[in-house]
């Protein structure tokens, strides 16, 4: 056949993890720095900043799962089966939040705080177990007889624990960038002044994390420090230390987009350094995209679809960000 | 920790997500009809009160979509979390349609829906009911994959398997496979009755309190007329159902009847209630009518149908639960018809909205839809068992191999946060119906709603298009009597 159906899928599934990644990643950030912002009205704000756009977010994750049973079913199985209750936890955490983003506006004053711990929870408890199962499945997932082999808590590792921590860095510093974005005053203020410390902690997360994988995974070390590959591959950790070398620097003039943007690029340097590290496989350490793939008459009969609706969902997802674009003041919001 | 623990918790979480889940989409289907029905009948007469009325459902349609969309977001994993031997079994046909169902929803939100709650003041008459129509059209075809992936795996044709793994050959025939047309029709049609139950109920808990004007009469008629006409096709439909079963899953229909055996000669009687004791094979306590049971599968006085001695014991269902939930989904829809007759003879007699018993009995039935279509469900899926593809794989080789622990702690927390948070948003849909439609003359503020998409109001959040307060502290309108 003339299409390479499992490496389209895979680039469809890459491109909407990754759509995922940074599109709810500035949102759920934002729900990590709610309790570093005590008042209403900057609470009110930071959420305004994001609500039109938060759940049009989470389309790539269901996009995703339901993507991946259809064209990988295997691998969806074998990582559902490993990460079983951080997904679960994880997708109770984002029901939470989901819910919270709708009533905390419409509850009276006296209910509103249960729906900004439940924001904060959700928030929280979504992005630790999203970083755990990263961190997790980096570090591969054992299968035998095409199933998961290992235990249930076996993705709760010091690495697992450590990227965990790290993404909450990294969903922290783009939910203060956005802010640093779309807002004015007090709280853009106080945002520019935390994102210098989130984007060092970042940075040391990055490094950390670099210095890590190869070191515990010798095909990891291969891949990135064998010739060529080495000179392939450089641009990568170069355009981080450029981007975070900018991102400083912008931070200490008047910044409007630049931080956030910065930031998307780091994510999607990371993003693109851990396809480097772990391609062609969709289960490290051992299952590639074509060990895992469908039959193609499944996966060339929802091609079909896919191709004719997400450049719908990209068109009217840019819209609605062209749309909203500027700043968010205290009194424009759900509420008119 | 046995096997068996684990399965019996993997399928009651299923069934307790899915069931949490089905009413949301139900009610969508329903209610996304009726609003079609409104603007039509709005753009015909231009009678205020059908405007009045579709403001105020669209409302409720609105919640009630944001409920669907978040309860569905756990289902779209829980095949490979609970299901994962299933899932590498039969993915290469559930994992496309289920993709395909999930296209279909996000093609709704993008579009139509935008236009239908935040597009009065943007786009033209007409456009705006296009919009509503392609909205109900939308909920139709979604309903309509997940339905082809449920029916294939009670009626599977059109594959393959290849070392060990199901393959499609022939799409059409999968989508299009025996037990499907019935199902769709079946599940469309109920949740069209759940939602004229709901529409009746909230209508006359108005009536009741004492607000009767145009706009509260008028959806408690047009949910009288509907419940008149759609109960009973629903049982039409049913029945074919049934008969459609009888050919495909015998076992189910013997369990259903609770038939253990035919006799040497003579029909087949009606167990109409009794305690079906598996291990003894007899039904304790059983009522019969005689003749009854063949009457109505084979049609004919003494026309037999397989009993379940004919069956190995490991391949029979439950016995008990599929005999009573299917007794529960008849006989309320038994209630449904006499109601829709009742309200028939007293709007002849011109005292539809002023008598009380009838009101009462339409208040009670407001969730018998809903859980008519439970029991239905409960039915047909336990019904199936041992099977998760009918004949093709056993539920017990279909379960993921997690521990007790795992399984039965999950399940607590799902309880634990649906309730909650689904709790929630049906109490706010309920106080939503409380607070009623628009009185006459009263502005009506839905129609002025600034949003859209990349607005703060816009469509992927259908919540945000109501305004209304979430608790009752401040939500209280002087009462109009």
């Amino acid at each position: 056949m003339g299409i390479d159906l499992p490496l389209i899928w895979a680039v469809i599934i890459l491109f909407s993890v990754m759509m995922y990644v940074v599109m709810d990643g500035f949102d759920l950030g934002i729900g990590l720095l709610y309790p570093f912002v005590p008042g209403k009205a900057d609470r009110d704000v930071m959420m305004n900043s994001v609500a039109p756009v938060w759940d049009g977010n989470e389309t790539w994750l269901v996009l995703g799962g339901a993507g991946l049973l259809a064209a990988f079913p295997l691998a969806y199985l074998v990582v559902l089966s490993a990460f079983y209750l951080p997904i679960i936890l994880m997708l109770l955490g984002l029901i939470c939040r989901g819910v919270a983003f709708e009533f905390r506006f419409k509850a009276s004053d006296q209910r509103r705080h249960w729906w900004d711990k439940a924001f904060i929870g959700g928030s929280a408890v979504a992005t630790f177990f999203q970083g755990a199962i990263l961190g997790a499945y980096i570090d591969g997932i054992p299968v035998a007889d095409r199933a998961y082999a290992g235990a249930a808590l076996d993705w709760l590792t010091p690495f697992s624990v450590f990227t965990a921590v790290g993404l909450f860095v990294a969903y922290a510093l783009l939910g203060c960038t956005w802010l640093i974005l779309k807002t004015e005053g007090a709280l853009h203020a106080q945002m520019k002044a935390i994102a210098r410390p989130l984007t060092w902690a970042l940075l040391a997360v990055i490094v950390a994390v670099s210095a890590w994988t190869p070191v515990t995974h010798a095909s990891i070390a291969h891949r990135w420090f064998s010739i060529p590959n080495l000179f392939w591959f450089a641009p990568v950790p170069i355009l981080v230390s450029v981007a975070c070398w900018q991102l400083l620097k912008s931070l200490r003039r008047d910044p409007r987009a630049g931080p956030f943007l910065l930031t998307l690029c780091l994510i999607f340097l990371c993003y693109t350094g851990f396809g480097i590290s772990l391609w062609p496989n969709v289960v490290p350490p051992a299952i590639s995209i074509r060990d895992a793939a469908g039959p193609p008459q499944s996966l060339g009969f929802t091609l079909v679809g896919a191709l004719l609706i997400i450049p719908m969902i990209l068109g009217y997802t840019a819209w609605g960000y062209y749309v909203f674009r500027g700043k968010i003041d205290a009194s424009s919001g759900y509420h008119e | 920790m046995s096997g068996v623990d684990v399965l019996l918790l993997a399928r009651i979480q299923f069934g307790f997500t899915i069931s949490f889940h089905i009413i949301f989409p139900a009610i969508t289907i329903g209610l996304a009809s009726y609003l079609v029905v409104l603007e039509g009948c709005w753009l015909r007469t231009g009678n205020e009160v059908f405007r009045t009325l579709y403001l105020f459902w669209s409302k409720i349609f609105a919640v009630n979509f944001g409920m669907g969309v978040v309860s569905g977001l756990v289902m779209a994993y829980e095949f490979g979390t609970n299901w994962s031997r299933f899932s590498d079994f039969a993915g290469g046909i559930t994992g496309p349609l289920l993709t395909y169902e999930v296209l279909t929803a996000f093609f709704l939100e993008g579009g139509f829906l935008g236009v239908m709650l935040f597009g009065w003041q943007r786009v033209g008459l007409g456009l705006h009911f296009f919009a509503t129509l392609m909205v109900a059209v939308g909920t139709l075809v979604s309903a309509t994959w997940i339905l082809a992936s449920n029916s294939w795996m009670q009626t599977p044709q059109g594959y393959d398997i290849i070392s060990g793994r199901v393959v499609p050959t022939d799409w059409l025939a999968v989508i299009l496979n025996p037990s499907f047309p019935f199902r769709l029709v079946h599940m469309g049609v109920a949740a069209f009755l759940a939602t004229a139950l709901m529409v009746g109920a909230a209508g006359a808990w108005h009536l009741l309190r004492g607000r009767d004007d145009p706009s509260i009469r008028m959806m408690t008629s047009m949910a009288m007329w509907m419940l008149l006409i759609v109960a009973p096709v629903q049982a039409v439909v049913g029945d074919l159902h049934g008969l459609n079963t009888l050919e495909h899953q015998p076992v189910k229909i013997a369990a259903i009847e609770a038939h253990w055996e035919n006799q040497a000669s003579g029909g087949v009687p009606l167990t109409l209630v009794g305690w079906p004791d598996q291990d003894r094979e007899t039904t304790r306590m059983g009522i019969e009518l005689p003749h009854l049971g063949s009457l109505i599968l084979t049609h004919s006085w003494d026309g037999q149908f397989r009993g379940l001695k004919e069956f190995a014991r490991e391949d029979r269902p439950n016995v008990a639960i599929v005999f009573w939930s299917f007794r529960v989904m008849v006989g309320l829809c038994l209630l449904m018809i006499a109601l829709g007759l009742w309200a028939v003879w007293l709007r002849w007699r011109g005292s539809l909205y002023r008598s009380r018993p009838l009101l009462r009995v339409t208040l009670c039935m407001g969730p018998a839809g809903l859980i008519a279509m439970l029991a239905g469900w409960i039915t047909t899926e336990v019904g199936r068992q041992p099977w998760v593809v009918y004949g093709v794989m056993r539920t017990t080789e279909a379960v993921s191999a997690h521990s007790a622990a795992e399984v039965g702690l999950s399940l607590a927390l799902f309880v634990l946060v649906y309730v909650t948070v689904f709790g929630a948003g049906v109490a706010y849909m309920l106080r939503l119906m409380a607070h009623g439609p628009a009185l006459p003359g009263e502005p009506m503020d839905a129609a002025q709603v600034k949003g859209g998409r990349g607005q703060p109001r816009q469509p992927l959040r259908p919540l945000s298009v109501v305004a209304e307060p979430l608790d009752r502290a401040t939500a209280r309108r002087p009462s109009p009597g």
